[in-house]
């Protein structure tokens, strides 16, 4: 086998760098898309901040809507039975949840938006 | 009522319906167009669109007939339905649009990149589909019967009809159109008749409905019995009989029954005096009622069912074939958000009314609980408290919207149904294929609508509800949130949450599970059925952590990223994740 036929040796000390890359935060934006691990980071730390907004979604539904049945239990296990008890009942079910509910997911659409505002900030470098 | 009136209100629905499609075939012209409706629905309409699928016949017939039946406590449905879609809106909405999954099945391959995941979870869907749409054509057969007296199995295959003709011509364009319609009908057709029944209610000194004594009737009424049922008096009872009652014959004469148990045969007609109590009908394991009743039980059984409901519904519906596909429409993830905004806010309006007719029911016609055809108190009231020409106008607007409910659920399921079909069962994609799909999706609960006459209709909607939440809220959410969800994880907790639901409530409505405890657990398993489905899932991923799928995380970023980031906006052709299909 001849020297010419052997590979070349090389001398390779980092990743090629594309010509022309536009400075700053373009950077941020390319290692997302490409998925390095300092991408995934950038992509866990929206995933962190959204699932936190949505956590604290489903926390006041839990505590305004899902405390209800106990809170509804609680004069039958006083057996009083007013009639009273039917009047707040009617009213909370069948009209005061609805714009609880319409409120707290309204708060969550503007927070999600604004966090995703947040991070298009964050890799723009805006 | 007057069958005229009603007949032409249904006709008209239906012709509407068909038209509305036909205008979207005209318009549909690219495969694009037909499934998706090439992305492009603005949010509002494609709001009303998702309102109009969702509000079914529970929603439009039976929440005011259980209220009827039960009293406030059944509140919890619309609340539990409403509330589903918070939940969906902060835990799925947003990624699942991203995903680019047309159907449950894409989304779980597109995560888990396995054919097997895609399997099981098109099985599900199709499943759930099926028990959703059984109690739609059922309850299409209830109301034709009660309208103009037609055999029971003749609604339910007008909405077939329409319904597969609708879907397989137009697709999902056309029916994008016909649903925003049928939300708008739908909203019309109970909310014209509410404001003049509470205005007659104010006129009649706005009698107060009691729902914790039995319901007294005001007038002298005549009660037919259609099938054999007990009840039970808690005080002497003075009435006419003509039939049956305690296996003695009686022709038309006065009688005085004692309180406790008795049996009154069927076609038996009872004259119930005015200020008489209307009897208490006693719900055997097999009766439609018997499904919500623990909700109102005590020591301990009615607060857990309350629950095993609120689980259902909240984790419920972000599983529901036809609401998952409902995304792919919204142009980006932030649409979807805000058409899912607006679509809480329309069903928010639309549950203010049904509460309203089942008090109504309560105070005028209370002797629907006797009968068993509490279903149809929205339908009777116009009758029964306005009268005249204007009661029986009301009536055949409240049928009209009955049947918009039945028409636009069902063809939002057969939709589904029948996409999942096209592409996981018929060997090749395509219109053509698509439209084969839709009659397969609708013939099977159709034929299964008409031979099984008793299925209980709650049941079957609750039990989709429960399924779901125990199988596919798992993995959406795992599936959104978690890295570490594999395949094996994610089939194994389909398998077992959602399997153990089915399981569970099959049982319980063939009468096997024991009385007492056992039988509360089962008949409403999602308390317990939901958080196995999560802890198998996790379980199983984290023992089988080296099937990570490799695109994990180009996935997820997928999932979360804005659009405008990813620059992922392609306004024309669907998008497919890679090898979708097979």
């Amino acid at each position: 086998m001849s020297a010419e036929q052997r590979p070349r040796r090389e001398v390779v000390t980092g990743v090629p760098r594309a010509a022309g890359r536009a400075p700053g935060h373009a950077h941020a934006r390319s290692e997302i898309t490409e998925h390095t691990t300092l991408g995934t980071t950038y992509v866990r730390s929206l995933m962190r901040s959204q699932l936190r907004t949505a956590l604290c979604a489903l926390a006041s539904l839990a505590l305004l809507v899902g405390t209800l049945p106990l809170f509804f239990a609680l004069p039958a296990a006083f057996d009083d039975g007013s009639p009273a008890s039917g009047a707040v009942l009617w009213a909370a079910l069948g009209v005061a949840v609805h714009p609880l509910m319409w409120l707290t997911a309204r708060w969550y659409v503007r927070r999600a938006e604004r966090n995703e505002r947040d991070f298009l900030g964050l890799v723009e470098g805006r | 009522m007057n069958q005229a009136y009603a007949v032409t209100a249904v006709a008209a629905v239906v012709l509407a319906t068909l038209l509305i499609g036909g205008l979207g075939l005209r318009i549909s012209r690219t495969t694009s167009d037909f499934y998706v409706a090439s992305r492009t629905v603005n949010p509002g309409l494609n709001a009303a669109a998702i309102s109009g699928e969702y509000l079914s016949a529970a929603s439009f017939l039976g929440i005011a007939g259980l209220v009827l039946l039960q009293g406030p406590d059944m509140l919890w449905y619309p609340v539990g339905y409403t509330a589903g879609y918070l939940v969906l809106l902060v835990l799925v909405a947003a990624p699942l649009r991203r995903s680019g999954a047309y159907t449950l099945s894409d989304f779980a391959e597109a995560r888990l990149e396995s054919a097997a995941a895609r399997r099981i979870a098109s099985l599900f869907v199709v499943g759930i589909g099926w028990l959703y749409l059984l109690p739609q054509l059922q309850g299409a057969g209830l109301t034709l019967e009660i309208l103009t007296g037609a055999p029971g199995w003749a609604g339910g295959v007008i909405v077939a009809l329409v319904v597969a003709g609708a879907v397989a011509a137009g697709g999902m364009r056309s029916i994008t159109f016909v649903q925003a319609f049928q939300y708008w009908l739908k909203l019309t057709a109970l909310l014209v008749p509410a404001l003049f029944l509470i205005a007659a209610w104010t006129g009649d000194d706005a009698p107060r409905a009691r729902f914790d004594a039995p319901a007294v009737l005001r007038e002298h009424t005549e009660v037919r019995i259609d099938d054999t049922v007990r009840i039970e008096l808690d005080r002497p009872l003075t009435l006419t009989v003509s039939g049956s009652v305690d296996g003695q014959e009686h022709h038309g004469r006065a009688l005085t029954l004692a309180e406790g148990g008795h049996r009154v045969g069927a076609g038996t007609v009872l004259g119930l005096p005015a200020g008489a109590r209307v009897p208490t009908r006693v719900t055997s394991e097999a009766d439609p009622a018997s499904w919500s009743q623990p909700l109102s039980a005590g020591d301990g059984h009615g607060l857990y069912a309350t629950y095993g409901l609120i689980l259902a519904t909240f984790l419920g519906t972000m599983g529901l074939p036809h609401v998952a596909v409902r995304f792919y429409t919204s142009p980006d993830g932030r649409a979807a958000r805000r058409t899912i905004l607006a679509v809480l806010g329309m069903v928010g309006v639309f549950y203010l009314l049904p509460p309203v007719y089942g008090a109504l029911g309560r105070i005028y016609a209370p002797e629907l609980a006797l009968t068993g055809d509490a279903d149809a108190a929205v339908l009777v009231l116009p009758e029964r408290i306005i009268g005249g020409t204007a009661g029986e106008l009301l009536g055949a607007l409240l049928a009209a919207g009955a049947f918009a409910a039945f028409l636009s659920t069902a063809s939002g399921l057969t939709m589904s149904v029948a996409g999942v079909i096209s592409q996981d069962v018929l060997p090749s994609r395509g219109v053509r294929h698509f439209r084969l799909a839709t009659l397969l999706a609708m013939a099977v609960p159709l034929a299964v609508s008409v031979v099984a006459t008793h299925v209980p209709v709650a049941d079957a909607v609750g039990l989709a509800f429960a399924v779901s939440a125990s199988s596919f809220c798992p993995l959406l959410v795992l599936g959104i949130w978690w890295r570490r969800l594999t395949p094996p994880g994610a089939v194994a907790g389909l398998i077992v949450g959602g399997g153990s639901a089915l399981t569970a409530v099959m049982a319980t409505r063939a009468g096997i599970a024991p009385e007492g405890w056992a039988h509360t657990l089962m008949a409403w398993p999602a308390v317990w059925s939901v958080p196995l489905g999560f802890l198998t899932m996790i379980a199983v991923s984290l023992a089988t952590a080296r099937r990570l799928p490799p695109g994990v995380d180009a996935t997820l970023a997928r999932l979360h990223l804005p659009e405008d980031l990813t620059g992922r906006h392609r306004p024309e052709g669907p998008e497919r994740p890679e090898g979708a299909g097979r």
